[in-house]
């Protein structure tokens, strides 16, 4: 499996021909207190950098783009119910949706753990 | 209180503008943001504070223990001379003859056409009155001010002080193991003002807050601020609360925030702030903006500022569209999550005949409709100490 970054904190995380999608720890903890979810709804076409979900603190409400193009095949039930996860466990249990990989392509412009790592260290 | 900063006058102020308690804040881990002209903390990081940081848990410790606010953002003014009651009664629909000496009461600062220029506290001191006014309209407030009153009148911007909140059902406690004045803590009844000393620190303290809790205001010598902070948040009840758990305390206490739910646009009658038109001079008038105040007071407003409980957890913000049924009947002019309802809430304009208690209506975000009811406000109850 691996995992990718964006220079808009989300992670997606490779395995086969699924991916799995979520905001890194740098983003919940810029966002604050995370009090709702509203992720898209499975069969729903996303492009790659275009609105996947939206995130609400209780301060503001924030866009997660998609990392790739592709098709949701499942959202994360668990986020119904305590969108607090992404707060506690934002690379783990908090993950937002799986999708389908439309180019293969276009992991290649993302960033390695290493290089995001630089990434937040210059902001 | 306001994040728009289009109101500030940027030549009249220094390069960048610091806050007496900036590096105080950074030190004790407040993620600082641009708010008002200055950087202000926004929340803290939970590293060293029992409360754990961030907006939820300033919130709730605020509401539980007690919270220090830094407001040295906010204009204080003192205004006196020969005439100053009068001066200031014409430019501000409050009667002054009713306002005792050491006593604070809400107003309004009204232009011509009625509109809210600015919301403010007015107290009479000794052989003045002290205003507070909103730091991103403090510059505006103060050029309106030089331009109404006469010239014997004199206003003085107390830019060498700093002011602090103290909010919360413990604020008494450990305020009250610091000050010693004119008469003892527990005297001072919410809106009053006294003179108190804080280890050597000449301070003037009233019972009022914007958060709807019990709590202090705190005007002192802004070379002190650092010190009296610290003593403060030394006290087992206090913590560092930044702007974003202010925001939400102000909600669900239903009370308007300048540059959002009020605005030069709106007129006190639509904004449901009575209280803040003296009942004496309703009809009398004789200040700015009161033919528009007039004509609403005996008609009745278009429209009506109300609190919307909202269904769900999605949080309707500013600018989403209300409606009933196919109907847009108005909009959300302040809104978030209320972390102690444990649901969303939100203050909206809407017409007056949607502005009933228990009113069904929808707001739309996202292209989605919520379900929500007009509920009174404040959505938490007050908790202010009016004397046993």
């Amino acid at each position: 499996m691996s995992r990718y970054y964006t220079d808009e904190h989300e992670w997606i995380d490779v395995e086969g021909d699924t991916a799995t999608v979520g905001i890194t720890d740098y983003a919940q903890e810029q966002l604050g207190d995370i009090v709702f979810i509203e992720l898209p709804e499975v069969g729903t076409m996303v492009d790659k950098g275009g609105d996947a979900a939206v995130v609400e603190s209780v301060k503001a409400a924030s866009d997660v783009y998609s990392p790739i193009t592709g098709e949701v095949v499942e959202g994360n039930p668990a986020l119904e119910e305590d969108p607090a996860l992404v707060n506690t466990s934002p690379e783990e249990d908090g993950w937002f949706f799986k999708m389908t990989i439309g180019d293969k392509a276009e992991l290649e412009g993302l960033m390695d753990a290493k290089a995001y790592e630089a990434f937040i260290a210059e902001l | 209180m306001s994040d728009d900063l289009s109101d500030t006058h940027p030549d009249d102020l220094p390069e960048k503008q610091v806050l007496p308690l900036d590096a105080w804040h950074r030190a004790q881990g407040g993620r600082m943001v641009p708010f008002a002209g200055y950087e202000m903390p926004i929340q803290y990081s939970g590293e060293h504070l029992e409360h754990g940081g961030g907006i939820v848990g300033e919130h709730n410790w605020t509401r539980t223990r007690a919270g220090l606010f830094d407001v040295s953002h906010m204009g204080q003014l003192l205004i006196s001379g020969e005439g100053a009651e009068a001066a200031l009664e014409a430019l501000l629909p409050i009667d002054l003859s009713t306002l005792e000496l050491g006593m604070q009461r809400y107003s309004l600062l009204l232009n011509e056409e009625g509109g809210v220029l600015d919301d403010l506290m007015v107290s009479r001191w000794p052989n003045e009155f002290y205003l507070v006014v909103n730091g991103a309209t403090k510059w505006d407030d103060i050029a309106h001010l030089r331009e109404h009153l006469p010239d014997n009148v004199t206003l003085n911007h107390l830019q060498d002080r700093a002011l602090l909140a103290l909010q919360g059902p413990e604020a008494f406690a450990a305020l009250d193991r610091h000050v010693e004045g004119e008469f003892p803590l527990s005297s001072l009844v919410f809106m009053k003002f006294g003179r108190f000393t804080f280890d050597g620190v000449e301070m003037m303290i009233s019972r009022s807050g914007y958060t709807g809790e019990d709590g202090f205001e705190i005007s002192l010598p802004a070379k002190d601020a650092e010190k009296v902070a610290t003593i403060l948040c030394a006290e087992p009840e206090v913590e560092p609360i930044g702007l974003g758990a202010r925001d939400s305390l102000r909600l669900e206490a239903g009370l308007p925030l300048y540059g959002h739910d009020l605005d030069t646009g709106i007129d006190p009658v639509s904004a449901r702030l009575l209280f803040g038109l003296a009942k004496s001079r309703r009809e009398t008038g004789g200040w700015m903006g009161h033919a528009t105040c007039a004509k609403m007071l005996s008609e009745g407003s278009p429209t009506k500022r109300v609190g919307l409980k909202v269904e769900g957890r999605m949080p309707a913000r500013e600018g989403s569209l209300v409606f009933s049924g196919d109907t847009e009947v108005g909009r959300v002019t302040s809104g978030g999550f209320s972390p102690t309802l444990g649901h969303p809430i939100a203050m909206a304009y809407v017409a007056s005949e949607y502005a009933k208690k228990d009113t069904a209506l929808q707001i739309e975000v996202r292209k989605k409709r919520l379900e929500a009811t007009v509920t009174p406000m404040p959505f938490v109850p007050n908790n202010y100490y009016r004397g046993e």
